[in-house]
């Protein structure tokens, strides 16, 4: 049961010459199985909060507690994918889906098998030589996934994973993380610049403020989930709503890439 | 097997040019010390029996340098790179031995380990350990912050990431330092192998240099000269090897 609570998370970065308040007290509870939405300006703390979540960064104060377990390190089925898929170029497509399980130690045969798997899934079974460099931005980001499943990862936390797709390409991938979802029922917390990408993809959609962030306001998207949600009144609704309460952030004027 | 045909053609053309320009050159200078193609090709046919003992010198004494120099400066560069503690200890000593020119230390070495392959081989080999080192140091820490967090978070301790992000990532880098220090080997070779030798490709030209035998001489510098390709490629066949990832999809 993936179940996400965190509390009053906060985060600075020690730079150079000043310190950097990223997340100012962020507090958010998932239930196992929710799928939701991250938004807002960027540099306010959207990929901080994503690295804290994934154990990859000590927060200064406040917690991620997953499973009931604060999370001090990378958890065993949480998946991380970065905007630029984290990827390894020197691994093939198939050392790259296996990486996951090969680096827990899991037995060579084994990790082959949920490899395959995971690649079939995505649609992939055919590229397992190529490297990284040979595939199209599409076929990269199926790998990333691909990965995360070969874990059966039971909490997905992406990036803006599609953002460096163009908009078929973009439309395809979103019908892919939305079937996922439905058939395995994981957590999964998606951060996104584009409007219409958070509303069809998550149940609730979470709008940052500017930094240091925190967050803002919340919507509520009880049509997300079928396949066909983009069609619909409600769907064009709750973009409209949304648009609004960014702009309300300052977060249209600052930020990049919404569409 | 067509990228192949296309780069011996182009070996091929580049062959021709030279002999060419060295017809040339060999015309318009007129001078013993620069025979024709025909004379420099043919002294290196009748010398050959000589020259091949000394070239099998010189091959050992250049190969043995730079796998020592990569064994031991590759793997430290790429540690100072990736550890803060590591670096500030070791860093300063690094950057203060670097500008050094350590060819000055031959007699030195010479005084040491005496004359013959362990000098000749100490100086090459810290000649090129150096070049290394700050090649891979460098390498490791411009490995993508994104690379090492997305391995981590699948659970990879310090000795995972280094293996399998900070190690292949340096790799073109280092092949391109070993590169570099083909051509430093080589000359440094020559050099020490002139003074503190009495076997190798350096003492062989430098021998017929004393003895005025230009004919011999040449040939010695055509064998020297065939010693740096043939290194220099046998480095790109393993590069093509190693980093196929880097060459694929371009
Ligand atoms: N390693 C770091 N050291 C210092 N400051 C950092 C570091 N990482 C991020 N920051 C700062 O923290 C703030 C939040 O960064 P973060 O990357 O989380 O924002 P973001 O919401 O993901 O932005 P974007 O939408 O542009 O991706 C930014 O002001 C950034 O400059
Ligand atoms: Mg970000």
């Amino acid at each position: 049961m993936a179940d996400v609570r965190i509390d009053s998370l906060s985060v600075t970065y020690h730079g150079v010459d000043a310190d950097v308040r990223a997340l100012a007290g962020v507090d958010l509870s998932l239930a196992d199985g929710e799928a939701v939405a991250l938004i807002g300006p960027s540099g306010c703390g959207k990929s901080t909060l994503l690295l804290a979540a994934a154990g990859l960064l000590v927060p200064t104060g406040g917690a991620v507690v997953v499973e009931g377990e604060r999370i001090a390190h990378p958890r065993l089925r949480t998946a991380l994918i970065l905007q630029d898929f984290g990827l390894l170029p020197w691994k093939t497509v198939l050392d790259n889906a296996e990486l996951g399980l090969r680096i827990r130690h899991h037995p060579a045969a084994e990790s082959r098998r949920r490899a395959m798997e995971a690649l079939t899934r995505v649609g992939l079974e055919e590229f397992l030589g190529l490297f990284p460099s040979e595939l199209s931005g599409g076929m990269r980001q199926r790998l990333a996934l691909a990965r995360a499943l070969a874990l059966d990862a039971d909490l997905l936390l992406m990036d803006e994973p599609l953002s460096a797709l163009d908009a078929l390409t973009r439309e395809d991938l979103q019908d892919l993380l939305l079937s996922l979802w439905r058939d395995r029922g994981h957590t999964s917390v998606l951060v996104t610049h584009s409007i219409e990408e958070a509303v069809y993809l998550g149940r609730r959609v979470l709008v940052m403020s500017p930094r240091p962030g925190r967050i803002a306001a919340v919507v509520d998207n009880p049509g997300m989930g079928d396949p066909g949600y983009r069609e619909t009144e409600a769907f064009h609704g709750a973009c409209v709503e949304l648009r609004g309460l960014l702009a309300a952030e300052g977060a249209l004027h600052r930020g990049g890439g919404e569409s | 097997m067509r990228g192949w045909a296309r780069k011996a053609a182009g070996y091929v053309a580049a062959a021709a040019i030279m002999v060419v320009a060295w017809e040339l050159a060999s015309l318009v200078l007129h001078s013993p010390a620069l025979p024709t193609p025909a004379d420099g090709l043919g002294e290196f046919v009748r010398q050959f029996p000589l020259l091949l003992p000394a070239f099998g010198y010189s091959a050992l004494r250049a190969v043995s340098s730079i796998v020592l120099g990569l064994v031991v400066g590759a793997p430290l560069g790429l540690l100072l790179g990736r550890s803060e503690r590591a670096d500030l200890v070791f860093g300063p000593l690094v950057f203060l031995n670097y500008p050094v020119p350590k060819v000055v230390f031959l007699p030195v070495l010479l005084v040491l380990l005496g004359i013959g392959n362990a000098s000749i081989i100490a100086l090459i080999t810290l000649i090129v350990f150096f070049q290394i080192l700050v090649t891979a140091r460098d390498a490791s820490r411009s490995i993508s912050r994104a690379s090492v967090l997305s391995v981590r978070s699948l659970g990879a301790d310090r000795w995972q990431v280094f293996v399998n992000v900070v190690v292949p990532g340096s790799m073109p880098e280092i092949f391109t330092a070993l590169r570099i220090s083909v051509g430093t080997a080589v000359a440094v070779l020559f050099f020490s192998e002139s003074i503190a030798g009495s076997t190798g490709l350096g003492y062989f030209v430098f021998d017929a240099w004393g003895r005025i035998q230009y004919g011999e001489m040449f040939a010695g510098i055509l064998a020297m000269a065939l010693l740096g390709v043939l290194l220099y490629e046998a480095i790109e066949l393993i590069e093509a090897r190693v980093c196929r990832w880097a060459r694929a999809g371009r």
